[in-house]
């Protein structure tokens, strides 16, 4: 070795790890918030970095929305029996069975918003003072004003205007009984370095993210999976298409974008000529303009 | 693409939307082609509703709902773009008075900082504050954008004018590399691209010039400090004796075989092994995430400090500090405080403002003992603990302080050992 800087994703990699040690330091339960999607994987695949040679200290915590993708449920099996962590899960089946929330109506009904109470259940069950999560600030514009480590009050909400100020590498994590932290590692990520990272640390990935034939419809300018929460309108017809999803979300509303990437390699390719943002295919962001603000108010992730 | 030797440069800007602030961010995001479709065209769509031509392009940096109706920037907003030569942060924060902590915030951790000058107006009042703040956060490089050139028919002399107001006040500052660039944000002139309109203009576009500052010097890298953030201990088959000190260097290089000395105690050891994630390496530098192994069984824990045992901090329990204070409820003197130092934490108190800065003057006020939001000061204060300390001027990372008020928790003044 002899020059005396790093590149830049060795850089975010560096400040990510900061970040996770220093959870691990300033609190006494934290959890990863797991969804199965690249952003959780990557912070996972960090905390591995950050610990090594010991084991991940924090349990992976998944919201089950009940609307899943086979695959994922398959992935995070497989992920938490290899890295020898303990998995806790909040269903929102759960939730709505005993009342705690009620499903939505109509034709765009979705299992979104129902996850604020479940995850903010399972918070206060497991007694946890921080949720780490792949939040990145490129995503929307409520995020780019997410603080690293971002307080919630024992009603588990953001106040956006009232966050408390970060400054050079010194995070404080204090809080009182019943308010917890979440805790953005991946910040300063963009989707770009992401997928830039996945491909040179060899991550592996759900299968979705990589182009395959699948049964889907033309919903919302985009194209939803066919499964069996899946309500059809008169003019809408079941298709086989080769695509690839770049997010995952609930299986009801994350649609796909026709593509030929089946490498890695190749999604670095295609992502860095893509012309639309990710959650562009995302329902939910789209119902306002201020969608994922209001929802982050409440204490989504 | 090769992207190995992409640095990542951190910026901020200050200013106000009547300097084109919002207008120069929009761009830089939108010439470089960092904006994608859907953005444009919800931004299009805006531009519309609001009767204006074309793409109004301070709409790309609207924030939360309460800055979209009021048409201004509260909070510290970040932004991203990447070129084929660099990977870019901008930290974009408001430039009123009121917002001097947003500012403080945002220069914390910046390579760089653009500061914008209306051609119109010349230096005023903000500038020289956006300046005082760049100057006393330590901004490795300043670049003064000389915006609205179309406004003042692109002329020389107004650029040179407004060049020699901005070298004779900040003569008084201590600031390192400073350029100055003339442009029209709206117009895109010697943003991303090169003036047609200025020719007489020989150096570099502010993209260019962000490209390439030399920015691998910013960290120290002589004096070696590691503060220990948590101990590693796997207690597992293959690594039963491994106890791993992890931290990211606040700077200098480490090297396995280094003397080294463990503060506060002063126990010397030497070093055994390091690991940067999974691998095994033979040296390490700031700004790296690291674990070392030393050859000796020494009781070190979280806030502890590793350093070169020929080449060790300061370290004390009073000293002075440039403060800024960030919180609503203004100080009150002989309160004990938490204070944050690298991976440190102790009970302080203020001894003691010596002065007040009044920054719009560069006046200070030695009477007025109490810190309100958004004042600087330079105070004294006392620990309970000695800190092992650096001068915030030789070393950003271990001459950095911040205070939390134990009865809310919050974080409620930043301050620079001096």
């Amino acid at each position: 070795m002899n020059k005396y800087y790093l590149n830049y994703l060795d850089e975010l990699e560096s400040e990510a790890i900061f970040i996770l040690r220093e959870v691990w330091a300033q609190f006494q339960n934290p959890v990863i918030l797991f969804s199965g999607g690249k952003d959780s994987i990557l912070v996972t695949h960090l905390a591995k970095k950050a610990f090594y040679p010991a084991k991940i200290p924090f349990s992976l915590l998944h919201v089950d929305t009940g609307h899943n993708f086979p695959e994922t449920i398959k992935f995070r099996d497989d992920l938490v029996k290899e890295l020898g962590v303990n998995l806790l899960v909040g269903s929102v089946q759960e939730s709505i069975d005993k009342g705690r929330v009620a499903e939505e109506k109509g034709k765009n009904a979705t299992r979104n918003a129902l996850q604020i109470t479940t995850l903010l259940d399972a918070i206060e069950g497991n007694k946890i003072d921080c949720a780490i999560g792949g939040g990145r600030r490129d995503e929307e514009k409520a995020r780019a004003k997410e603080r690293f480590f971002s307080h919630r009050d024992d009603f588990g909400q953001w106040d956006p205007k009232n966050q408390r100020p970060e400054l050079w590498n010194l995070l404080n994590g204090k809080h009182f009984e019943g308010e917890h932290f979440r805790a953005f590692p991946i910040s300063n990520w963009t989707e770009m370095d992401v997928w830039n990272y996945i491909l040179r640390e060899n991550i592996s990935i759900p299968s979705l993210y990589i182009a395959h034939e699948r049964e889907v419809v033309w919903r919302n300018d985009s194209w939803i999976p066919n499964s069996e929460f899946l309500k059809l309108e008169d003019h809408e017809e079941i298709v086989t298409k080769k695509i690839r999803f770049r997010t995952l979300g609930d299986i009801t509303i994350t649609g796909g974008i026709e593509s030929e990437a089946d490498t890695l390699a190749k999604i670095v390719d295609e992502v860095s000529t893509m012309r639309q943002t990710e959650r562009g295919n995302r329902t939910d962001d789209k119902r306002s303009e201020t969608a994922m603000e209001d929802r982050k108010k409440e204490g989504y992730f | 693409m090769n992207i190995d030797n992409n640095q990542l440069l951190r910026f901020t800007t200050a200013g106000s939307v009547d300097d084109g602030k919002s207008t120069l961010i929009g761009r830089l995001l939108y010439d470089s082609k960092s904006i994608f479709e859907d953005q444009i065209s919800a931004v299009e769509n805006t531009s519309k509703q609001k009767g204006i031509d074309g793409v109004d392009l301070a709409l790309f940096t609207d924030g939360l709902k309460d800055e979209r109706e009021q048409g201004i920037t509260i909070d510290v907003a970040y932004r991203y773009f990447t070129t084929p030569k660099r990977k870019f942060i901008i930290a974009d924060t408001p430039g009123h008075v009121e917002y001097t902590r947003n500012m403080v915030t945002g220069a914390s951790t910046a390579n760089a900082a653009i500061i914008l000058i209306d051609a119109r107006n010349g230096v005023i009042e903000q500038t020289k504050r956006h300046a005082y703040i760049a100057s006393l956060l330590q901004i490795p490089h300043i670049v003064v954008c000389v915006n609205k050139m179309d406004l003042v028919d692109h002329s020389e002399e107004r650029f040179n004018e407004i060049v020699n107001q901005f070298e004779e006040f900040s003569s008084k500052l201590y600031i390192r590399d400073v350029r100055y660039i003339p442009i029209s944000a709206l117009n895109g002139d010697n943003v991303v691209n090169r003036s047609e309109n200025m020719d007489w203009y020989k150096n570099s576009p502010l993209l260019n010039t962000l490209e390439t500052l030399h920015i691998s010097s910013d960290i120290n890298k002589i004096d070696m400090r590691f503060a220990v953030q948590t101990v590693i201990r796997p207690q597992r088959e293959g690594f039963i004796d491994y106890r791993g000190y992890a931290g990211r260097l606040q700077s200098g290089i480490i090297r396995v075989g280094d003397e080294v000395a463990i503060l506060p105690s002063g126990f010397t050891s030497k070093v055994k092994s390091i690991n940067a994630g999974e691998e095994f390496v033979e040296e390490a530098f700031a700004p790296m995430s690291i674990s070392v192994c030393l050859e000796d069984d020494i009781d070190i824990s979280r806030g502890d400090m590793i350093v070169r045992k020929n080449n060790q901090p300061e370290t004390s329990q009073e000293f002075d500090v440039m403060m800024c204070w960030l919180n609503k409820e203004p100080s009150k003197p002989r309160t004990k405080y938490t204070i944050m130092h690298t991976s440190n934490e102790k009970k302080a108190m203020i001894k003691d403002v010596v002065y007040k800065m009044d920054i719009n003057k560069f006046e200070k006020d030695e009477d007025d003992k109490t810190l309100n939001m958004n004042d600087i000061a330079r105070v004294k204060i006392r620990t309970t603990h000695r800190l092992m300390i650096d001068e915030y001027r030789a070393n950003r990372n271990t001459g950095s302080i911040i205070l939390v008020d134990d009865s809310t928790k919050e974080t409620i003044a930043a301050g620079m050992i001096v």
